[in-house]
């Protein structure tokens, strides 16, 4: 091969083209399935994700390396975010399939998409180059906005795909704005060549913090952070409840490594002129997002909710600016993932979204209920959970650094976000009655071992932490 | 295994057979879990003649990594102050399981899997001496006394149950960022990460971040137990909970939060303490008064005895207030007592009410004629509650005295109105019920207690006596950790 395109360029580049092949694979064998066998594009989804995790099994060998001139960087950071992705696309191709069939939308493109909005988030982690991450979040964003609306015959899928693009579209036009800035500034488009510019440059220089102001709004608008996070809780109950899920994980947590990506990388210099927008995003999700929680009646708006003040939480591991605050953003991240998939498992399983949906779930399927309950528990971040894990890291995180007010602000929503929570488990066990929505007898092989790998995970990460504690240590970006 | 984990795990692993039984069998349930508990007891007793009362520190350690990254160890050992709860803990829970026998039927697999798991979360609470594990253990136990109270519990238990949690997790999330800071601040002192408390207590903190630290870790133990003004969760929790909760929560949950200054505040931070001691007093003074004076007005026989909880616990932190060997000691054993007449009273209560299905103090007077031997125990409970002399409130409550009488004369003399005004309003609760002539004909065809009836307050009644005639055996456990801790108050 020629030196434009080497073998290390192709190593690094493999689980995205893996992805992208598998996912046309989808697309052109849709044909062959009649309506009642989709199930079986399960066959094409589960093996290429498989493959690209073992690549990335590869990768790790000989990680860290860059590639393409430096527009790839393949390292622990980008390998852990990548890991915690595929294993989200993996359980919500599992959770997805029962469901599509109940809402007789059952087309191959779903998986199709799944898998291409996976590659686009794979260039978030390991991307250090604008236009590499540009292209890599827009690949990402527009599977989504197709996804959101998947329901074609459901008016408030389909709003909430309109609201969805409109708001992304403005969003990724300011962060284009804020790269075409960054490349003003520094002459290139490479996150090293531009770390110097900006720390050749006073932290408060106005080119520098108009970039910071347009970029911010740009990556807070995708991790669904306040002040840019009124999409969310309309998206989210728009949307598909499977492929909320995957939005409320996969889009966030690719989105975060971008942002970490930009922020402690091309942007590390001006930490001074960043850092209090943090603060305040941070601090505003946590209240927004908690307080506007607990007056909710359907469970996906609240989780929508609830997701924006987890942002909070994994912002406040960054602001914290210390190795602990980077690994407790590494931890709290894979807590996120897991504990909410897991509860959006039950949502699909009970095939409800309000509240009253769930009601009585303790007599009808108590397993799930329980399982419910453990994922409420973590993400309220009570031990023995990984909630609780994850929550701990930004404490010890926001103490190291002093900040002491941060610490008690973030306890002192644990508070509020389990009262929320536990409306919903008293749904489930206290209130008498039974429920409204369809019975958990339906529950499929997929949700079932959804519910089970996530479930046993939460658990086992809150009571024997080390082993994703050490993976963290290692993942934290240098 | 060693005998702590394995007197630790034996209800973990009794829950998750628990599991594994169809809930059909409600027989086999209930069995199940009443000998779990019971094996639990069994295996716990021997601990009082095998611990060594003349070895200071920890016995029976324990020591396995946990996370070694953080430097949390599980490690678990007693002392004379955690082995007298913790066999407090061991005797209450088949007391509680056997007075649920008849009054659970409904959703029965889901309660003893509930009360095993709340078994399991007390019982490690009291045997960790790695912060941490102290830490997942005081949190552990609410998600089943949520349950308890919200599933089977009176006609409010909703807003009860989750009163309950709220407050509680208010509290107790202040108290973890109090345990990452004292984590952070030791090891830095310490040169090594770690959560073990005896290596702590190695590291000596400036004056001020002890202040900062004593109150975050006041916030999550004052609500525990709870001090005023914290105490309006109380009334609500142990009035709505079914018996079997009642007794848990006032016999074992309350005494989490004084075993978490006596284990945790008062030795870490002992500068701080001394400074905070008048505060505490003065708020344990608040709440033997006031909770007194509200038992008076009480017309809910259960309630009363919720009310009564918040005096008698505030003696236990008036002991604490005084800081010397005395208060301390007196503390402890009064904690042990408050467990066991509370828990009486309780059982009490739970049993007229699964007759008659009311708890309205007007429904009831002369119970005497019909049910002279629930009479009895009454008495005895009410006595022993109240302080009467050859019986073991009283041994608790003169001891704190002592202690209290060196440091505040003023303290001593509001106390001891405080034991006046609690004789009077139960004897005057006895007076109502049990007394005077049967006004309500709905009285008159009760039965007396049964025989699993007294199986459950015998045991109690045993000990109330015990405690009474001959103290001296409970304190010579308690003396050296109470000299020792004493000693680092510098008092």
């Amino acid at each position: 091969m020629s030196h434009f395109y080497t073998d290390v360029d192709h190593f690094a580049l493999l689980p995205a083209i893996l992805l992208a092949l598998f996912g046309c694979a989808v697309f052109l064998f849709d044909f062959l399935l009649g309506e009642r066998s989709r199930r079986w594009q399960l066959a094409l989804v589960l093996p290429g994700l498989a493959l690209t995790g073992w690549q990335l099994g590869r990768q790790g060998e000989i990680a860290p390396f860059t590639a393409f001139h430096g527009a790839l960087t393949i390292d622990a950071f980008g390998l852990f975010f990548n890991w915690v992705l595929l294993l989200t696309a993996g359980l919500v191709a599992l959770i997805s399939y029962r469901y599509l069939e109940v809402e007789q939308e059952h087309q191959g493109e779903y998986y199709g998409l799944v898998l291409m909005a996976q590659a686009g988030a794979y260039f978030l982690a390991v991307g250090t180059e604008l236009i590499t991450v540009f292209v890599g979040l827009e690949t990402m964003s527009i599977s989504f906005y197709v996804l959101a609306g998947f329901l074609r015959g459901s008016r408030r899928s389909n709003e909430a795909a309109l609201k969805y693009l409109l708001l992304g579209a403005f969003s990724s036009g300011l962060l284009a704005y804020g790269f075409s800035l960054l490349y003003g500034l520094a002459g290139s488009t490479y996150f090293g060549d531009i770390a110097a510019a900006v720390a050749g440059r006073p932290a408060f220089d106005p080119l520098t913090v108009l970039a910071i102001l347009t970029v911010s709004a740009g990556v807070l608008f995708k991790i669904a952070a306040a002040p840019f996070h009124m999409w969310a809780p309309d998206v989210y109950e728009g949307a598909p409840t499977a492929v909320t899920a995957y939005l409320a994980v996969g889009s966030k947590l690719g989105s975060l490594a971008l942002l970490l990506r930009l922020f402690l990388g091309p942007l590390g210099a001006a930490r001074a002129a960043w850092e209090p927008l943090l603060v305040v995003a941070a601090v505003v999700s946590l209240t927004v997002g908690n307080l506007a929680a607990v007056t909710q009646s359907n469970v996906k708006r609240l989780l929508a909710y609830s997701s924006i003040a987890h942002a909070g939480y994994l912002l406040l591991g960054v602001v914290a600016g210390n190795a602990t605050g980077l690994q407790g953003v590494a931890v709290y991240a894979a807590a996120y993932a897991l504990m909410t998939l897991g509860a959006f498992a039950v949502l699909l399983a009970v095939h409800g979204v309000e509240m009253t949906d769930l009601t009585g779930l303790a007599r009808r399927h108590p397993a799930s209920a329980a399982a419910m309950v453990l994922f409420l528990v973590s993400l309220a971040g009570l031990p023995p959970t990984a909630g609780f894990v994850g929550k701990y890291y930004i404490f010890l995180a926001l103490i190291e650094a002093g900040r002491y007010g941060l610490a008690v602000v973030g306890a002192v929503y644990v508070a509020v976000a389990l009262f929320y929570y536990f409306r919903v488990v008293r749904n489930m066990f206290l209130t008498p009655g039974e429920a409204a929505a369809g019975p958990a007898a339906g529950l499929s092989a997929g949700v079932r071992v959804a519910l089970g790998v996530t479930g046993v995970l939460t658990l086992g990460a809150g009571v024997y932490p080390e082993p994703l504690l050490q993976w963290a240590v290692r993942a934290v970006l240098k | 295994m060693g005998w702590l984990t394995a007197l630790l795990a034996l209800p973990l692993v009794g829950f998750v057979v628990l599991l594994a039984i169809p809930g059909r069998a409600t027989g086999a349930v209930r069995l199940w879990a009443n000998a779990v508990l019971l094996g639990g007891l069994a295996l716990a007793a021997p601990l009082w003649t095998a611990f060594d009362r003349g070895a200071g520190g920890y016995q029976f350690v324990e020591r396995m990594p946990w996370i070694p990254l953080l430097g949390a160890q599980y490690l678990v050992g007693i002392d004379g102050i955690s082995l007298l709860l913790v066999l407090l803990t061991a005797l209450l829970g088949p007391v509680a399981a056997l007075a649920s026998w008849n009054a659970i039927r409904e959703r029965a697999k889901e309660f003893y899997a509930m009360l095993l798991l709340l078994q399991f979360g007390m019982l490690g609470l009291f045997l960790s001496l790695d912060i941490l594990l102290f830490f997942v253990f005081f949190e552990l136990v609410l998600v089943p006394m949520y349950f308890l109270i919200g599933i089977w519990g009176g006609e409010r238990r909703l807003y009860a149950a989750m009163k309950f949690f709220l407050y509680t997790v208010a509290g107790s999330v202040v108290l973890l960022v109090g345990i990452v800071a004292l984590y952070w601040q030791g090891g830095q002192q310490l040169g090594r990460a770690t959560f073990e408390l005896t290596e702590l207590l190695r590291a000596q903190l400036p004056v001020e971040t002890q202040r900062w630290l004593f109150w975050a870790f006041f916030l999550g133990f004052a609500i525990k137990v709870p001090m005023v003004p914290f105490h309006t969760w109380l009334p609500d929790a142990h009035t709505e909970a079914p018996t079997a909760g009642s007794v848990l929560l006032a016999g074992v949950l309350l005494k989490m939060g004084t075993y978490g200054f006596i284990r945790l505040s008062l030795p870490l931070f002992p500068d701080a303490a001394r400074e905070a001691a008048p505060v505490l007093g003065a708020l344990s003074m608040v709440a033997i008064v006031y909770g007194a004076l509200i038992c008076l007005a009480q017309q809910d026989w259960k309630r009363l005895v919720a009310y009564s909880s918040v005096s008698h616990m505030g003696f236990c932190t008036l002991g604490l207030a005084a800081m010397n060997s005395n208060g301390l000691a007196g503390s402890v054993l009064q904690q042990v007592n408050h467990g066991i007449s509370t828990s009486l009273l309780f059982l009490l209560v739970g049993f007229v009410y699964e007759r008659r299905h009311t708890r309205q103090i007007g429904d009831f007077g002369g119970l005497a004629m019909v049910m002279p031997r629930f009479a009895f125990v009454f008495a005895v409970a009410m006595f022993s509650s109240a302080g009467l002399p050859l019986l073991n409130g009283v041994i608790g409550e003169f001891t704190i005295l002592q202690g209290v009488f060196v440091v505040n004369r003023t303290w001593a003399a509001v106390a001891v109105g405080g034991i006046v005004l609690g004789a009077a309003y139960l004897l005057w609760l006895y007076q109502r019920t049990m007394l005077g002539d049967l006004r309500n004909e709905a009285n008159r065809g009760l039965a007396d207690l049964t025989a699993r009836e007294w199986a459950t307050v015998l045991p109690l009644l045993g000990l109330a006596v015990a405690i009474g005639v001959y103290p001296q055996p409970w304190f010579a456990v308690l003396e050296r950790p109470v000299l020792e801790l004493a000693g680092r108050l510098g008092r």
